[in-house]
């Protein structure tokens, strides 16, 4: 049977001189039969899906899922969608790290690993895309959506239909990273997929290009969703929210979305020159003809280091509502947290190079953008300052939000402070591309952004559903990740000194071994961290009833708690007043009490199928594109084009909830705040 | 958005949107001669008033057609324009220092080139 | 704990709830959403800068590749100036009869706003017919997007700036069909005014092309 090497340098020959009209470049070679773990993981791919779509057609639920959900513009269901996007891709995304870990822990102990070169590239290069793309950024869009217009007092977001759209786009360009795994390969690039590599010649087959069209198709998701939310924050504020009586969650996801704004451009532009190279034969990035592959490393960090920021930002501002509302005291130098959150935002266009210092632009451009890349974290400590302050004689509670957040407050000061070393560009050139930058931002990207991800799910998960999460299982999910996380990256940092480069599937010395099986142990404790989250929901959803809060179980300090658990779909029958920070805790201090009569009809959108169904064309346009089956391209493309024109002649959009109904809900009895008279 | 709902900015009026053509006209005529008419200045001055009368022209329809102002969405719209503007300077300054540099130490033929071009 | 940082209580104690729902008047007009009715404008002003930000990569982009001819055509060779300065004249009026356009709405004058859009498409028509053209000439002189690096960013920024004006005449075609059937209601209104913004940032960038593609380019 071919290699896989082999059949895909022929595919690539096959792709040059004959594609064929219909099927494209599709053929009976697209499947992987000839590697046993892709083909068993294939195999029970599609059992799981059989007993989730049985399931789901045994219990009548498709009715329910599509008007319910699927088509709901409401912003809380639409971050609810994220989030479940996002676990469901976490749980791809660590399979493919557990696989790196035991290959590695394999190889440099002197044994075959039991993936081969071709295959293991293709597995690191997608781990980084999923957890970037598809974990991160639905998680961290996820919250944004379903907190922000509650902590603003506000219905729902600036364009609800474009929030419904912005979800199912993502969706599209997760759904061809999944198909990728079983119909054809993916790409072998690294995450970033710098050319040459990654151009026509070196990459031939289809990996690159379902990189680039489920990049291509997310990333217009994601920046009309920075479009959305920023609009949402300039303008649907309730009254008397000016703009330092914000909370500082939404001044970060103010700060977020500008930066969504201003920097997915960059890389929808640089990666759609390199579709360019790949499709129509352009030389921007090619070896010859005058193309230069820096030009792309140079575009891709200018994205790359906002991108960063974009991830943990949203984060910060998670742990600046969680140690306030477990400390039961006010948060520490409010202005200096906005101003730290502006100038981080600001700075963050400026550092870029630090990501290739040893591309050779020479000691003035490093030395410029080393100092630069220090400065940017000191903004980030005076934040944990401001949260260390905050926890000073405060009372703290050890909830599990408070835990996670104590262990990313230990954990992610590390992974800064190797940041800071690795700014120093002539350190930087010992290290670049070694173990020790891979520990570095995994570090922070677990330490800050996964930890305060758990964080949040914890501490809003009862504002959502109305229960808590299961204590136990939530216990043994952190110290699962917390313990597993240090046994995991410590020694990468060991190796990265001692020289090991990143991305090595071979080792011709044993003595890394211990290291490396040191991390692979780290590794399975993860994955026992992953297992018990997925326990804890299991567990929590089907005890639900013993774990029922009230609709303010923390004694929480914004307005996402002055609704009911959850918030009817309308979020707030009269729009709050505000007049002091930190409003729900004013509010209660001064005995605030929910109206019950003077009810008004509330003006709301109707939900829509427009996104899933233009995002469905785009799929499948995308799927087209890659195997060069131009007239189903050409098809969808129109479909999609046509299906959206028709939508805007759709003057039909809203309706009113009349004052009826409003007052039902209202006066249910089914909530803990206290109603006037 | 009708006039009388949105006092504070009437869009333009026929004569605003002559005066901005006009401009413009003058603004596109002035470089476009200097190149065709293959008139005698150096190259740096021409680049000069390329991307000077270019860059005022801009400015001529962010005023007369775009009519920008910075009471328009609380200042958001001109805020945002500021901010866009200052991002582009970094990212075209900055891409080109870093390129020049990286082409400097790292194309390794260009010197080679260099010299040739310089040949008399 | 945070009484000493509120400030006093205001006449008549808290009002928490606003129970007069202030985008709610009695005798409203239409039945279009007036409370959103800023949020459209900013939105797609959002939208407008980060094209912009887009199109400054790929300047970014011509900067960096738009003297590597690899030994072939250069844009001394290539371009026609006289052809650019009637495409930019094309342009620039289109510019001026969207305006004119607008006036006309505001005044709610539908036929005549209508008259002036169908104007500035046929001069936006007029404009893609010349860049269509010399696309076509290029290429049958050999200098494809293919040809060299400086040829690829060259069509690839004049291109997508084409495909932006391309766009913006099949929204402009909706939207006429869209008053025809609807009149000029509030929600046109803000369509118009969105193209409007659309189409003179089109002139903006076009300004960016002519300059630093075309003059830049043969003078140098």
């Amino acid at each position: 049977m071919a290699s896989p090497t082999a059949s895909t340098a022929a595919h690539g020959a096959d792709a040059v001189n004959t594609t064929h009209w219909f099927w494209g470049k599709l053929g009976w070679d697209i499947f992987p039969f000839y590697d046993p773990i892709i083909l068993g993981t294939f195999i029970g791919t599609c059992l799981l899906g059989v007993a989730v779509v049985g399931a789901i057609t045994y219990f009548r639920l498709w009715g329910y899922l599509w008007k319910e959900w699927f088509t709901s513009i409401d912003h809380k269901k639409i971050g609810i969608m994220y989030m479940i996007l996002g676990v469901i891709m976490l749980v791809r995304g660590f399979a493919d790290a557990l696989l790196m870990r035991l290959h590695q822990a394999l190889a440099s102990a002197g044994y075959v690993g039991f993936l081969p070169a071709y295959h293991y590239d293709q597995v690191f290069t997608v781990h980084g895309v999923i957890m970037i793309f598809f974990v991160a950024m639905p998680f961290v869009t996820g919250f944004m959506n379903y907190v922000m217009p509650l902590q603003i007092g506000a219905r729902d977001v600036a364009f609800p239909f474009l929030n419904n759209f912005s979800f199912w786009l993502t969706v599209s360009g997760a759904v061809l990273i999944m198909i990728s795994l079983f119909v054809g390969e993916f790409a072998a690039t690294g995450w970033l997929a710098y050319p040459p590599l990654s151009g026509l010649t070196f990459s031939p087959g289809v990996g690159m290009d379902y990189y680039l069209w489920s990049l291509n198709i997310a990333g217009i998701g994601t920046t009309l969703s920075g479009i959305n939310l920023v609009v949402t924050l300039v303008k649907m504020r309730a009254p008397g929210m000016t703009w330092m009586k914000m909370p500082v969650f939404c001044w970060t996801t103010l700060c977020t979305n500008v930066l969504i704004v201003a920097t997915f451009p960059v890389l929808s532009a640089t990666l759609a020159l390199l579709t360019a190279d790949r499709y129509l034969g352009t030389h921007f990035f090619t070896n010859e003809m005058g193309g230069n592959p820096m030009m792309y490393v140079n575009l891709i960090w200018i994205w790359g280091h906002p991108e960063v920021y974009i991830l943990t930002l949203p984060i910060f501002g998670i742990y600046s509502e969680i140690v306030p509302t477990f400390c039961k005291k006010r948060l520490f130098g409010y202005t200096s947290m906005v101003y730290a959150t502006c100038v981080i935002m600001i700075l963050s266009y400026i550092v870029w190079l630090h990501h290739f210092f040893t591309m050779g632009a020479g000691a003035d451009v490093n030395s410029f953008f080393g100092i630069t890349t220090m400065i940017i974290s000191i903004p980030t400590g005076a934040k944990l300052f401001n949260w260390l302050f905050t926890m000073y004689k405060g009372r703290i509670h050890y909830e599990l939000p408070m835990l996670w957040t104590v262990a990313f407050m230990l954990t992610f000061v590390v992974g800064g402070m190797t940041g800071v070393l690795l700014a120093v560009p002539p350190a930087d050139y010992v290290l670049h591309n070694s173990l020790f930058l891979v520990a570095h931002f995994h570090n922070v990207i677990i330490g800050g952004v996964v930890f305060g991800i758990f964080a949040g799910i914890n501490y809003w998960w009862p504002k959502a559903f109305g229960f808590k999460l299961h204590r136990g299982w939530g216990l043994v999910s952190f110290w699962g990740w917390v313990v597993g996380f240090w046994f995991a990256f410590m020694p990468l940092y060991i190796l990265g000194l001692m020289g090991v480069t990143r991305r090595l599937s071979r080792f011709e010395d044993t003595f890394y071994g211990i290291y490396f099986l040191i991390a692979l142990v780290g590794a399975l404790m993860i994955g026992v961290g992953v297992l018990a989250f997925v326990m804890q929901i299991v567990v929590s959803i089907w005890k639900r009833e013993e774990l029922k809060v009230g609709d303010d179980p923390w004694g929480g300090r914004t307005l996402e708690w002055s609704t009911t658990s959850p918030p009817p779909y309308y979020n707030f029958a009269f729009s709050p007043r505000v007049y002091e920070l930190d409003s729900w805790h004013h509010m209660k201090t001064e005995g605030a009490a929910r109206p019950t009569k003077g009810f008004v009809p509330i003006h709301m959108p109707h939900y829509t199928s427009s996104g899933i169904v233009i995002s469905g064309f785009m799929t499948v346009m995308g799927f087209a594109l890659i195997w060069h089956v131009w007239w189903l391209a050409a098809l969808t493309f129109f479909a999609s084009l046509v299906w959206g024109i028709a939508h805007t002649f759709n003057y039909n959009r809203d309706y009113y909830v009349p004052a009826d109904e409003v007052r039902a809900i209202e006066t249910a009895g089914n909530t803990s705040i206290p109603a006037a008279e | 958005m009708s006039a009388q709902q949105h006092g504070h900015d009437s869009h333009g009026s026929y004569k605003s949107y002559i005066i901005g053509f006009v401009l413009s006209v003058s603004l596109t005529v002035v470089p476009f001669w200097i190149v065709m008419a293959d008139v005698e200045v150096s190259l740096s001055i021409a680049l000069l008033i390329i991307f000077g009368l270019g860059a005022i022209q801009i400015l001529v329809h962010v005023h007369y057609f775009l009519h920008v102002t910075v009471g328009a969405e609380d200042g958001w719209q001109a805020m945002s324009l500021v901010f866009t503007a200052i991002l582009l300077v970094i990212i075209l300054a900055g891409s080109i220092w870093v390129m020049v540099h990286l082409h400097e130490n790292m194309m390794p033929a260009h010197e080679q080139i260099e010299r040739v071009r310089n040949l008399p | 704990m945070t009484a000493s940082l509120a400030g006093p209580a205001p006449e008549g104690g808290y009002q928490f709830y606003v129970t007069e729902d202030p985008h709610h008047h009695e005798g409203h007009d239409d039945h279009d959403e007036h409370h959103h009715e800023t949020g459209t404008m900013l939105g797609f002003w959002i939208y407008l800068m980060s094209d912009c930000l887009i199109f400054g990569i790929l300047f970014a982009v011509h900067a960096v590749l738009g003297t590597s001819y690899a030994a072939g055509p250069s844009p001394a060779d290539l371009f026609e100036i006289d052809k650019i300065l009637l495409s930019t004249f094309f342009l620039l009026f289109s510019s001026i009869t969207y305006g004119f356009a607008v006036i006309n709405m505001q005044q709610d004058k539908q036929r005549a706003m209508m008259l002036w859009l169908i104007v500035t498409g046929l001069f936006g028509g007029a404009f893609l017919v010349m860049e269509v053209l010399e696309f076509q000439h290029l290429w049958h002189l050999g200098a494809g997007p293919g040809a060299s690096a400086f040829l690829s960013s060259f069509w690839i920024l004049v291109g997508t700036h084409g495909l932006h004006v391309t766009c913006g005449s099949i929204w402009l075609v909706v939207l006429l069909a869209q008053v025809q059937m609807q009149g000029l209601t509030h929600e046109n209104k803000r369509r118009i005014m969105c193209l409007s913004l659309f189409w003179h940032f089109l002139d903006l960038i076009w300004i960016g092309v002519f300059s630093f593609v075309y003059l830049t380019g043969v003078s140098l």
